[in-house]
């Protein structure tokens, strides 16, 4: 269970996050919406424990994210930063290779290349594991990176805009693969994602969180919560959500 | 022992220059050539070595390949060390300090200055490596002013041993300095391979780096000292030398292909001293020429700095 009680964050003068408590448990989907600058990565920083809180306390899976040594935080949540820029010419196997590093820090074994393997396999990513990361698409070194936060082997995956950079068959690929992992199996894991695009989220998630200025005015299962009221509220512009031939969209109303 | 295997022939490259260097034409009297040359040869190597792995180091945590650590001021805070020594000392003082003290205090003041520098700016900036190097460059403009006033203080005999002490002169090394800054290469180096998994893990970026679980700021830190010591003893020997780091870096990327620090730091390391010692030999023993190597090596160093920062330095 990821918990978040009294939160708050500054930066410089600014209040990025603002008493937040929140709890939310294992498994689905959860994503995290609302307008720019209302605090969603920060949050999700803050929940991977990277982020010194000003007040408040994370707890992911009873552990307290703030006072836990880096070891500890990566072998519980593997975080998927918005940008990713690697001065390495790595390939595709050695970038998933680093996801084992709390694990092997530095020199892999056997049981951390078997890991490597599968999630190259589970993200369909054999044909390029020799592949440098600086050749792939937008598309593939997407893929590439989530698998390397899979390979992590953390309960709960928190992911910052996977889909910024993807064009539709991309996005949609990305979000299918994630919806899989967060089913139960023996590969699950529970998906924490900040979304942009609404339609997905009405779509994907099995919860949402949605922030404004730095607080959370809703929390909830996404059938109940995502209204059309809310979103028009969250975003300052009418928004409907609605249902064509049984997926969930949401549209200017 | 693929490692290994990528290192072996500039080992052997080295080896052989190293031989020629000290073999070629050798005449009587041998043993005290031989070990003229064997010190020179020392020195060489040890520069080369310190300024090729504190290059590859410090690109590595300013995610930066066309940077070496004199462009953020090192150099022009050993000159400006120099110059201030003589300026408030004396010349006859400065030049009469037991070389091993005159060694610490410069080595010391070195290290103790870029930490110090860069130790605060990671706090304020949290690894706003731009600001660091910014505020490096700033810093080396600013000192290389205070030097060149300083030096209009000086009378000109005192000028003649500010300038002797300042520019990278590979001739007239001094065997105790030598001795120490040998001792402290191998422990640096030492050191650097001991961190190399996690400088690998600091090539993926700080976010990404910390969320695998790296402790990115304290590994910084360490790898900053390291290469403040790294170009302290190389600057505290022969003088600064600005872009040599640069050549040896860039070969060491292309001749083994590799990413990893352990394969990356050796390597610059042997490139570096083995351009020296080429340069050196066929300068001094090709040639016939003295004291140009510094000269040249800055002056390719330049040129490959600007086919690099024109081409875009590759990711």
């Amino acid at each position: 269970m990821i918990r978040t009680r009294n939160l708050t964050i500054t930066r410089g003068e600014a209040t990025v996050l603002s008493d937040v408590s929140l709890a939310f448990g294992e498994g689905g989907i959860t994503a995290l919406i609302g307008p720019n600058g209302a605090g969603k990565s920060t949050l999700l920083h803050a929940i991977a424990g990277l982020l010194p809180a000003g007040a408040g306390q994370v707890e992911v899976d009873g552990l307290d994210m703030a006072a836990a040594a880096p070891m500890e935080r990566a072998r519980r949540v593997a975080l998927l930063a918005q940008s990713n820029q690697v001065t390495a010419r790595l390939t595709v196997a050695d970038l998933v290779t680093f996801g084992r590093w709390p694990f092997h820090r530095g020199r892999p074994r056997a049981e951390d290349k078997a890991q490597v393997t599968r999630a190259l396999a589970l993200f369909e990513l054999e044909d390029l594991a020799r592949r440098q990361i600086d050749t792939l698409s937008g598309g593939q070194r997407q893929r590439a990176f989530t698998a390397m936060a899979w390979a992590q082997e953390t309960p709960w995956m928190l992911l910052d805009e996977p889909l910024a950079a993807l064009d539709p068959r991309h996005a949609r690929d990305l979000m299918e693969r994630l919806h899989a992992l967060s089913r139960p199996g023996p590969d699950q894991r529970s998906i924490v994602l900040v979304l942009h695009d609404l339609s997905t989220a009405a779509h994907y998630a099995d919860r949402i969180v949605a922030l404004k200025q730095g607080r959370v005015i809703r929390t909830g299962p996404r059938a109940l919560a995502m209204t059309s009221e809310l979103l028009s509220d969250l975003y300052g512009t009418g928004l409907k959500v609605t249902r064509a031939e049984g997926v969930g969209v949401v549209i200017p109303a | 022992m693929a490692d290994a295997r990528r290192l072996l022939p500039l080992a052997l490259g080295l080896a052989a220059l190293s031989a020629l260097f000290l073999g070629w034409s050798l005449r009587a009297p041998v043993e005290f050539i031989l070990t003229l040359r064997a010190t020179k040869l020392a020195a060489l190597v040890v520069v080369g070595a310190a300024i090729g792995a504190a290059t590859v180091i410090f690109q590595t945590i300013t995610a930066n390949r066309l940077l070496t650590p004199g462009i953020v001021g090192f150099d022009a805070l050993f000159v400006f060390l120099q110059t201030g020594a003589v300026l408030f000392f004396g010349s006859a003082e400065t030049s009469t300090l037991p070389t091993t003290l005159r060694f610490g205090l410069e080595a010391g003041c070195l290290v103790l200055a870029a930490l110090a520098l860069f130790g605060l700016l990671l706090r304020r900036g949290a690894g706003d490596i731009l600001r660091v190097v910014l505020t490096g460059v700033i810093l080396g403009i600013f000192l290389r002013g205070l030097t060149a006033f300083a030096q209009r203080l000086l009378d000109p005999s005192e000028f003649a041993i500010v300038q002797q002490l300042t520019f990278a002169s590979f001739n007239a090394v001094d065997r105790a300095t030598l001795a120490i800054a040998t001792v402290l290469l191998g422990l640096a180096l030492a050191a650097a391979l001991a961190l190399a998994p996690r400088l690998d893990a600091v090539a993926l970026g700080r976010q990404t780096a910390r969320s695998i679980g790296l402790h990115h700021d304290r590994v910084v830190l360490a790898a900053l000292a390291l290469v403040a010591l790294l170009v302290a003893l190389s600057t505290a020997l022969v003088g600064p030398v600005t872009f040599l780091g640069l050549i040896a870096a860039s070969l060491a990327y292309r001749a083994t292909g590799a990413w990893r620090h352990v394969v990356l730091i050796p390597a610059a390391a042997l490139i570096g001293a083995a351009i020296l010692v080429g340069g050196q030999f066929i300068f001094e023993r090709l040639l016939g020429l003295q004291s140009t190597l510094a000269v040249v090596v800055e002056f390719l160093g330049g040129l490959l700095f600007l086919i690099l920062l024109l081409r875009r330095s590759r990711p």
